[in-house]
C-alpha cells in the first residue's frame, strides 16, 4: 500500500507541473484549456447584440481557447443586481458601465482590477488608443478601472412634420423661454409636444441636469458635488427647479407619462403622438424599435437641437450632457477577458461599430466611419463640447442619483416646489 | 410566509415538550432519532431564516453600500431617517389599506363565492377552476397582465373607453388612483385561494345540522349566520391570519404594475425596502425596514394567534 501507490501519484505530478511549465512557455497570453469570458450587457437592440456577437466570433476564430458568452440583463434589473453579483463567484468578467459615482463606489470596494499598469505599458501604447476624456473620465484616485467604449450626448430631438404642421422652426429654440414657446404654440395645436419617461425618472432627470448646467454652470454643479459652499442650495439650482416647474405646468407630456417606461417613451416618439424627445444619441434606431408599427419615423422625418441656454445663465450653450460609457472590469477577469476588450474597442473594431450607427466612439480616429447624420451631428456637438459632464444620476452614485430622478420627477408633476427638491438632494448628500 | 412558518412552528414547541415529558421513559428511545433528524432542519433554519434575520439587525445600525463589511456604526440613525420618510410613511398606510381592504372585500367575498360553490350545482368544477385560477399564476406574471390591462394606449381600459368614445384613463400614472388599481388587482389574486380555504371548510361541516336547520324551516341567511359562519370559525380565523400576513409581505405584485410609484403613492414596506434600500445601495436603510417589517409582523403573528386562534 506503499511504495506502489506513491510512485505514480509522483510521476504523475511531475508530468503534470512539466505540461504547466511547459504550457505557460507556448502559449503565455492564452490560456490553457477553454477561457470562457462572461460579457454582461444591458442592450435590446438585436442588430447590436448581433454586431457584437460577430466581433466576439471573430476573435473566437483567432484565438481558438477562448469562448466568448454574452449575457443579457434588463437595464433595471442590472443596476439592482450588480453590487450582489460583483461579489460572488457568477460575477461576469466584465460589464456594461456608466462611469461616475457607481464605478467609483464599485472601485473603492475592491470589486475591479486595476488596469492602470496594463493601460499605461509601452509608454500608454494602449491608453492613447482612446480620447483623453474619456480614460480621464474612468480614471478615480490615479487608477482605471473600466475600458472606455463609446461616448454620448443628449439632446432634443424633434418630428419635422409635426413641427411644420405647428408651424414651429426648430432653429429659432435658443433660449428656454424660446422652448417653452415652442411648447405652447405645439399644445395649441393639438400636438403633444413632449414624450417623457415618468415611470423609469431617469429620462426625466436630464431636464433638471441641464437646466442646472445651463443656470450654474460647471463651477456650481462641481461645488455641490465636492459638498462646497451652497451645495445644491446655491440660487443657480434652485432657479433651475423653477423653470423646470413652469414646464411641468404647461402639461407638455404625452397622457400617462408619469407611468410610461423608456421604451414606451420612445414608442410615443416614434409613433409621431408626441412631437419632441429629450434623448440620447441613438434615438433613431431606439424609436424604431419601439415604435408600434416597428418602423417609426423615418430619419429624414428627425431633426435635432441642442439643449437651450437660459437667460444669464452661467453655463454655455455648448456644454454637453451624455453618457460616458465603459466596460468595468472584475477583479476575477481573466487575462483573455482583458486582451478581448483591447480588441473589442480597438480603433479598428470601433470604426466597424460607428458605421453601423451603433456608437460614438470613445477610440481615436474612429469618427470618421460615422454615416448616420443624427449620430454624426450628436458627434459634432460631443466634439466642440465646452464641458462634457456625465449622466447626474451615474456621476452623482447611487444614493444620491436616484434622489435626482426622484425630485425631477416630482418638481416637473407639481408634487414638489424647486426649494424642497434642491433641499432633498442636498440632504441625501450630506449623509453620503 | 417565513415568519408565518415561524411562529406556527413556535406554538407548537410546548405540546412537543409536553409530549416528551410524559413519556419520559420512551425518551431514550427517541434520542437517537433526534440526534439524526434534528441537525439538517436546525441547521437549515438557522442559516436561512435566524442568521439573516440577526444579520439584518447588525446591518440597520451601519451606513453601508453592499460591499465589503459594514464598519460606519451609526446607531439608530437609519430608523430616524425612515421614521422621517414621507414615502415609507405612504408605505405603512397602504400596508394598512390592503390589509383593510383584503378582510372587508376579499374574505367576504371568499365566504359568499365559497357557500355558492360548496353545493351542488352543474359546473362547479369548472367555477372554482376559474376562481382558482389567478393564484396559481406568478405574481410578476399577473402584474404584468394587469398593466397591459391599464394601459392607456393600447390595454383593456383604452379599448373600453373607446368604445364609449370617453378619455382614457391613465390609472396606473395617476397618484390618486394607482392605488386602488392596484388594490384590485390585490383582490383579484388572491381571492381564489381564500375561497378554496373556505370550501375545504365547508366541506367538513357535519350536514345533519344543516338537515336539522331545514326541518326547523330555518331560511338561507338564518342558516348561514348561526349556522355556516360559527362552525366556519376557525377557518375564518386562518384565512384573516394569511390574509393579514400575505398584505404585510405584498411586493411582486406591485413591481411590474408601477413600481411604488408614481410619487410613491402605491409604495409598500417591501417595495420601498427595494427601491430605497437595495437599488440605492443603502443596505443598512433597507435592513431598518426589514427589521420594522419583521418585529410588525411577529407582534401581529403571535398576537393574532394568542388572541383569536388560541382554540383552534
Amino acid at each position: 500500500m506503499t511504495d506502489h501507490h506513491r510512485a505514480p501519484v509522483g510521476a504523475w505530478l511531475s508530468t503534470l507541473a512539466a505540461a504547466t511549465a511547459l504550457s505557460a512557455i507556448v502559449c503565455t497570453p492564452a490560456m490553457s484549456a477553454q477561457t470562457v469570458v462572461k460579457w454582461m450587457h444591458v442592450e435590446t437592440v438585436p442588430a447590436y447584440v448581433q454586431a457584437w456577437e460577430e466581433i466576439a466570433q471573430k476573435y473566437e476564430a483567432q484565438h481558438p481557447d477562448v469562448d466568448i458568452q454574452l449575457q443579457f440583463l434588463e437595464n433595471e434589473a442590472f443596476k439592482a443586481k450588480l453590487p450582489t453579483l460583483l461579489q460572488s463567484d457568477a460575477a461576469p468578467d466584465f460589464f456594461y458601465s456608466w462611469g461616475g459615482g457607481v464605478l467609483r463606489q464599485q472601485a473603492q470596494t475592491g470589486a475591479l482590477k486595476d488596469l492602470t499598469e496594463a493601460m499605461n505599458a509601452n509608454g500608454g501604447a494602449w491608453a492613447k488608443t482612446y480620447k483623453p476624456a474619456a480614460v480621464n473620465g474612468f480614471t478615480f484616485d490615479g487608477k482605471i478601472h473600466a475600458v472606455p467604449y463609446r461616448m454620448g450626448t443628449v439632446s432634443f430631438f424633434y418630428n419635422r412634420e409635426l413641427f411644420a404642421k405647428a408651424g414651429v422652426k426648430a432653429d429659432s429654440i435658443k433660449t428656454w423661454d424660446d422652448f417653452l414657446g415652442a411648447v405652447k404654440t405645439l399644445k395649441a395645436a393639438g400636438i403633444t409636444p413632449i414624450a417623457g419617461g415618468g415611470g423609469d425618472k431617469w429620462p426625466l432627470h436630464f431636464y433638471w441636469s441641464y437646466l442646472v448646467m445651463r443656470n450654474g454652470g460647471q463651477k456650481v454643479f462641481e461645488a455641490a458635488k465636492n459638498k462646497e459652499g451652497e451645495g445644491f442650495l446655491d440660487p443657480a439650482v434652485i432657479k433651475a427647479g423653477e423653470q423646470l416647474a413652469a414646464l411641468g405646468k404647461l402639461e407638455p407630456f404625452q397622457n400617462g407619462y408619469l407611468g410610461a417606461t423608456w421604451p414606451q417613451t420612445l414608442g410615443a416618439f416614434g409613433d409621431g403622438r408626441a412631437a419632441m424627445l429629450l434623448g440620447f444619441e441613438n434615438t433613431e434606431p431606439n424609436q424604431r424599435k419601439n415604435a408600434g408599427d416597428g418602423k417609426g419615423l423615418a430619419s429624414d422625418n428627425i431633426g435635432r437641437f441642442a439643449f437651450p441656454t437660459v437667460a444669464g445663465g452661467a453655463g454655455k450653450a455648448t456644454d454637453t450632457l451624455g453618457g460616458l460609457n465603459g466596460w468595468g472590469v472584475t477583479k476575477r477577469a481573466s487575462p483573455a477577458a482583458i486582451d478581448f476588450l483591447r480588441f473589442l474597442t480597438s480603433p479598428e473594431t470601433e470604426r466597424e461599430l460607428a458605421a453601423k450607427g451603433m456608437i460614438i466612439p470613445a477610440a481615436v480616429n474612429a469618427e470618421d466611419a460615422l454615416k448616420d447624420r443624427l449620430v454624426r451631428e450628436s458627434a459634432d456637438q460631443l466634439a466642440a463640447s465646452t464641458w462634457h459632464q456625465n449622466f447626474f444620476d451615474q456621476d452623482l452614485g447611487p444614493s444620491v442619483g436616484r434622489v435626482v430622478n426622484d425630485v425631477s420627477v416630482e418638481i416637473l408633476s407639481g408634487q414638489m416646489t424647486a426649494k424642497d427638491g434642491a433641499q432633498a438632494i442636498q440632504d441625501a448628500i450630506e449623509l453620503e | 410566509m417565513t415568519n408565518m412558518t415561524a411562529s406556527l412552528g413556535e406554538a407548537s414547541v410546548p405540546d412537543a415538550a409536553a409530549h416528551v415529558r410524559y413519556k419520559s421513559p420512551t425518551a431514550r428511545g427517541r434520542l437517537p432519532a433526534l440526534i439524526i433528524f434534528l441537525p439538517p432542519a436546525l441547521l437549515l433554519f438557522t442559516l436561512f431564516v435566524i442568521l439573516p434575520m440577526g444579520e439584518a439587525a447588525w446591518y440597520s445600525l451601519y451606513r453601508w453600500n453592499g460591499y465589503g463589511t459594514p464598519t460606519e456604526f451609526v446607531g439608530t440613525r437609519n430608523f430616524q431617517v425612515l421614521f422621517n420618510n414621507a414615502a415609507f410613511s405612504q408605505a405603512l398606510v397602504n400596508n394598512g389599506l390592503i390589509i383593510l381592504v383584503s378582510l372587508l372585500l376579499q374574505v367576504p367575498l371568499a365566504i359568499w363565492l365559497a357557500v355558492m360553490l360548496s353545493r351542488k350545482i352543474a359546473g362547479v368544477v369548472a367555477f372554482r377552476l376559474v376562481f382558482f385560477l389567478p393564484y396559481v399564476l406568478a405574481d410578476v406574471a399577473a402584474g404584468l397582465i394587469w398593466r397591459f390591462v391599464y394601459d392607456g394606449d393600447y390595454g383593456l381600459f383604452a379599448a373600453i373607453a373607446g368604445f364609449f368614445g370617453v378619455a382614457t384613463p391613465y390609472v396606473l400614472a395617476d397618484k390618486d388612483l394607482a392605488i386602488y388599481a392596484v388594490l384590485a388587482v390585490v383582490i383579484w389574486k388572491y381571492f381564489g385561494f381564500h375561497m378554496m380555504l373556505f370550501i375545504a371548510g365547508l366541506q367538513a361541516l357535519d350536514k345533519s345540522i344543516m338537515e336539522a336547520a331545514e326541518i326547523d324551516g330555518a331560511t338561507g341567511w338564518q342558516k348561514f349566520r348561526f349556522i355556516t359562519l360559527p362552525l366556519l370559525g376557525s377557518t375564518v380565523r386562518l384565512s384573516v391570519f394569511f390574509a393579514i400576513i400575505g398584505s404585510l409581505q405584498l411586493f411582486d405584485l406591485i413591481m411590474p404594475l408601477t413600481g411604488g410609484g408614481p410619487s410613491n403613492s402605491t409604495q409598500t414596506m417591501v417595495t420601498f425596502l427595494y427601491t430605497y434600500g437595495v437599488t440605492r445601495m443603502q443596505v443598512g436603510l433597507g435592513s431598518a425596514v426589514g427589521v420594522v417589517l419583521f418585529v410588525i409582523c411577529v407582534t401581529i403573528a403571535f398576537g393574532y394567534k394568542r388572541i383569536f386562534m388560541r382554540h383552534d
